[in-house]
């Protein structure tokens, strides 16, 4: 535990002590308020449909830039080989980034609720989906940021980071499309695909019922990722 | 404390290290010696746990550095190789990152910080960002780090490499102060360097160990006759000719005239004292002597004999 929370104390101040933290949150926020309003006065209905639809896409830019360094940089800085010989576990280090990582977007998320607050202010909206809606960026948030996570490990450049990144998540979230799922012939392929879709479990949760099966899915995601970022750092070991 | 058995690791087809054994023990100072790539930081990288290796085991006061390599870290201090350390972090806040992942207590870390910030001479950059740090600077805060949690084990990868001559000599004099009390391995391809600190030499060569011993011992392996350098006043015909003649020169050359002084290397037989029969044979002769030099044979020789002056790719670098 201990370990962990030095880690993730370590991670969490260097992406404020670089400009990444103060530039993830500032252009996340103009843009999905740039989605929210955009829509919004043209509706004219006090929701935030518009905007939680566009957002695994925003992620999807967005949340591999936050996870990018995480291990690529260590790797070309060099600096992995004091952290991994330190007296520190593998799994613990995997995590501690990713905590870190998941509570960079979770203050920005938390930024964002200036929307809701706006919306309530302005309308009388459904609580539910928006309710739903936000616990659903968190988790489809993380469920991305462990692909992201995964992604730094594989390489020591960010930039390959980053786009493997945006690759991995981009053929999870594109899986659960309709336009996919359409062009699929056999059914039980195409309600798989569904499942494992990142937006689908999303669009569930936007409907305002919190479904244990979408938790399920969500967390057995994250776990799957972070077991191979895991792996992927054990297997350095044999060089 | 440390014992090495038959490590062998490969990448790909390079054999990095090659079926090396060797130990050592608490008190010692340890100068890993070799060309660049003989693979003196694979070996310190499977001591700490950072690689695995391919066949063998080594152990770190009795724990295996494969199956229990947690408490083998706790007892390692690591310096890798140009110290990388994370440049966007303050100096204070990295080694307070260090010590709380050591296990240090908290009501200790406070303490040990400045401990080490004190012994690495890091007082007048305590303020700055690591990214701000010079090279040597650099180099005394990864020592610092290694030293944090006061381990009885200290490796240290080519601590003097890029420093400039004065930090070199501050480094040195570091490890020796640090080694009274702590075992250190330390690679360099510095010869003067393991001589000046070393209690121990293991000389490796694409791979394996060629030797091992204290400085003093490798230096005898390497005497075999003397080098003598001399300067003549005389007739260089007549000297040549009887410098021919003695039986104790094996081969001689002229390195240098000067206005009628003339500079010979001469090389002797084994077990003869060339400097001082050479002596008598210029006042034999009725010449005079202006120079006469006795090179020594050093550890260069020693290394140069053993890895055969190789110098393969730097593997794992």
């Amino acid at each position: 535990m201990n370990n962990i929370a030095a880690i993730f104390k370590k991670e969490f101040r260097s992406y404020f002590n670089s400009p990444i933290a103060y530039i993830f949150i500032t252009f996340f926020l103009a843009l999905s308020a740039w989605f929210f309003f955009r829509g919004f006065f043209i509706i004219n209905q006090a929701n935030m449909r518009g905007f939680f639809t566009v957002m695994p896409w925003l992620y999807l830019f967005f949340v591999p830039a936050v996870t990018m360094k995480l291990w690529a940089e260590e790797r070309k800085l060099g600096t992995v080989e004091i952290l991994m010989t330190l007296p520190i576990k593998d799994y613990e280090v995997v995590l501690g980034k990713y905590l870190a990582s998941f509570a960079l977007l979770g203050v920005t998320i938390l930024l964002s609720l200036s929307l809701p607050i706006a919306v309530a202010s302005l309308g009388d909206p459904d609580g539910g989906p928006i309710v739903g809606g936000y616990i659903g960026l968190l988790l489809m948030g993380a469920a991305y940021l462990s692909i992201g996570l995964f992604a730094s490990t594989l390489t020591e450049n960010q930039i390959i980071s980053f786009i493997v990144g945006i690759g991995l998540c981009f053929v999870l979230l594109i899986i659960g499309e309709d336009i996919v799922l359409f062009n699929i012939g056999s059914t039980w392929l195409a309600s798989l695909f569904s499942y494992l879709g990142l937006g689908t479990h999303f669009s569930s949760l936007l409907r305002g019922v919190l479904d244990s099966r979408d938790l399920i899915y969500y967390f057995s995601l994250i776990g799957f990722f972070l077991y191979l970022s895991t792996l992927r750092v054990q297997m350095q070991k044999v060089g | 404390m440390i014992e090495v058995n038959n490590l062998t690791k490969r990448y790909g087809p390079t054999v990095a290290v090659d079926n090396v054994s060797f130990n050592a023990k608490a008190g010692e100072v340890l100068g890993f010696l070799g060309p660049n790539g003989a693979g003196k930081t694979t070996t310190m990288r499977v001591l700490t746990c950072y690689l695995s290796a391919d066949e063998g085991n080594a152990t770190v006061d009795g724990y295996d550095v494969f199956d229990q390599s947690v408490e083998v870290r706790k007892r390692i201090g690591y310096l890798p190789e140009s110290a990388p350390l994370y440049t966007d972090m303050g100096v204070i806040d990295y080694l307070k990152f260090i010590a709380q992942v050591r296990d240090i207590p908290k009501s200790q870390r406070q303490q040990r910080t400045k401990e080490v910030i004190d012994v690495c001479g890091l007082d007048s950059v305590i303020q700055k960002d690591v990214g701000e740090l010079s090279k040597g600077y650099r180099q005394r805060l990864g020592l610092a780090q290694s030293l944090i949690h006061d381990p009885p084990i200290l490796i240290l990868d080519e601590p003097t490499s890029g420093l400039d001559p004065n930090q070199i000599i501050e480094i040195r004099n570091l490890i020796k102060e640090i080694g009274k009390e702590k075992m250190i391995i330390f690679s360099t391809h510095i010869l003067p360097e393991v001589s000046a600190t070393c209690s121990r030499i293991l000389i490796i060569s694409n791979g394996k160990i060629v030797a091992n011993g204290s400085p003093e011992s490798l230096a005898d392996r390497a005497k075999g006759g003397e080098v003598v350098d001399i300067t003549i006043r005389g007739p260089a015909d007549e000297i040549e000719s009887k410098l021919q003649d003695l039986n104790f020169v094996s081969e001689f050359n002229r390195v240098d005239t000067v206005d009628g002084l003339f500079s010979y290397r001469i090389a002797s037989e084994k077990g003869r004292n060339a400097a001082e029969e050479l002596f008598q044979f210029v006042v034999q002769n009725g010449w005079s002597l202006t120079e006469l030099r006795q090179e020594s044979v050093s550890l260069e020789d020693v290394f140069r004999e053993l890895t055969g002056g190789s110098v393969n790719k730097e593997v794992a670098a």
